[in-house]
């Protein structure tokens, strides 16, 4: 123990009485074994980093959707997750039966590193545009010449502009969500403002078909 | 040669400052301290950059990765009426002790039918109580009443949360207390079962809603 308990002051054999001094230590040790104790507890107890949530809109649900035509995107790209791969094309889709001006749609295949092919530099390469002026309403928000809200409203504007990529989603019975949450993640790196989870059509499971 | 002399005085040490440490971070841990809650399904969540931290009123639907569904919802008071709206409907009924344990309960999963028999099972073995979750499938959608109801319970009582908060002063805004959907996946879970779930919330016309993730750096460049 860290306290060794000594005899009390004074007293003993010289024959004259003396009240007992008594030390006036008391022994701490218990306590602080109670109170490191206590201190393991809730450290290990406690949690201290709440969970982040991320927030996606998912398109209104069409009650009958023979009524209602698929609008016309400009500069769009879409991706298909596979049970452990992504692919991707841009613009429309145009099956082997009616070729487009580029002929039939070819699915190329991208990862989620940070290499060659990877979605975050395929992004970045397609939505320069925005990324370029967010940077420059970034600066002039650094420097004071807009207001906090005018930055988020103009962002805003700026990532569902003509120019701006708009990103269909469609998955593979096989995809896992983890894929799916890291293709959503890379998009809001990317700053893409449209994001909409779909279905596959026949053709492209055909087309992903064959590339299995 | 004289003998050195070798001090005389106790061996003790002063403990005061390490007692005043100690429970000092006692005291600390004790007032941050928020406890984790008994889950009945542990969930690995993928990462985001995102740093939106989870919002009070909270619906959250759990799937595990065989693609079992849980539910919870985070206010105690609309719980109560959610229960009472599914009793109803399902005439299915507990007793009073059942539904005050429900109401205070977390994240469950298991059929209406089955719910007697998990409310009466010892809360540290509900994690290993045989269930297919809650059922998703058109024809006994029993999670789309779940969240309809929880949905507007908790409008309720967010509303109420909101008046007093207006009485009390200051401008609170109604956003804040509007009840967020949250939709909690494992990494490993289909997103075939994620998208039955998702589309659940679409029938009822929820369609912003909020994936669990856990925090990562925001990649430089």
């Amino acid at each position: 123990m860290a306290e060794i308990a000594e005899s009390g002051g004074g007293g003993g054999g010289k024959g004259k009485k003396r009240a007992k001094k008594g030390s006036t230590r008391v022994d701490m040790t218990p306590m602080v074994d109670l109170a490191f104790l206590l201190l393991t507890f809730f450290v290990l107890t406690s949690t201290f980093s709440k969970p982040k949530v991320m927030p996606l809109n998912y398109p209104a649900k069409i009650k009958d959707p023979t009524t209602v035509k698929a609008p016309k995107v400009n500069n769009a790209a879409t991706f298909i997750l596979a049970d452990d791969k992504v692919y991707y094309y841009r613009g429309e889709f145009y099956p082997k039966s009616k070729p487009g001006p580029d002929g039939p749609t070819v699915l190329e295949e991208a990862n989620f590193g940070s290499g060659e092919n990877s979605v975050r530099k395929l992004l970045a390469s397609w939505n320069e545009y925005v990324i370029v002026n967010k940077a420059i309403l970034q600066q002039k928000l650094d420097k004071k010449q807009i207001a906090d809200s005018t930055f988020t409203r103009l962002v805003d504007e700026l990532t569902v502009d003509k120019e701006a990529v708009k990103v269909l989603i469609k998955t593979d019975d096989k995809a896992l969500c983890k894929s799916f949450i890291d293709l959503v993640d890379e998009l809001k790196i990317a700053n893409v403002g449209v994001i909409a989870p779909t279905d596959l059509s026949p053709a492209e499971k055909d087309l992903l078909k064959e590339k299995n | 040669m004289p003998k050195i002399k070798m001090p005389k005085g106790s061996p003790s040490i002063d403990m005061t400052p390490m007692v005043d440490l100690a429970f000092l971070l006692v005291t600390f841990f004790m007032l941050t301290a928020s406890f984790r809650t008994a889950e009945p399904v542990t969930v690995e969540t993928p990462s985001s950059i995102s740093d939106k931290i989870i919002p009070e009123n909270v619906i959250m639907v759990t799937l595990d990765r065989d693609g079992r569904a849980f539910f919870n919802l985070s206010n105690a008071e609309a719980r109560k009426e959610m229960l009472n709206n599914m009793l109803g409907k399902y005439k299915v009924s507990l007793n009073e002790e059942q539904v005050e344990e429900f109401a205070f309960m977390s994240t469950f999963g298991c059929t209406m039918q089955e719910l007697p028999a998990y409310m009466s099972t010892e809360a540290a073995k509900r994690a290993s109580f045989p269930t297919k979750g809650i059922p998703t499938d058109s024809t006994r959608n029993e999670l789309l009443d779940w969240i309809s109801f929880a949905a507007s319970a908790a409008a309720n009582t967010g509303r109420t949360a909101f008046e007093e908060a207006k009485q009390k002063g200051g401008e609170p805004k109604m956003e804040d207390f509007k009840p967020k959907f949250i939709l909690r996946v494992d990494s490993k879970t289909r997103y075939k079962d994620a998208a039955i779930v998702i589309d659940v919330f679409r029938e009822l016309n929820l369609n912003n809603l909020n994936f669990v993730t856990s925090a990562e750096a925001i990649p430089v460049n």
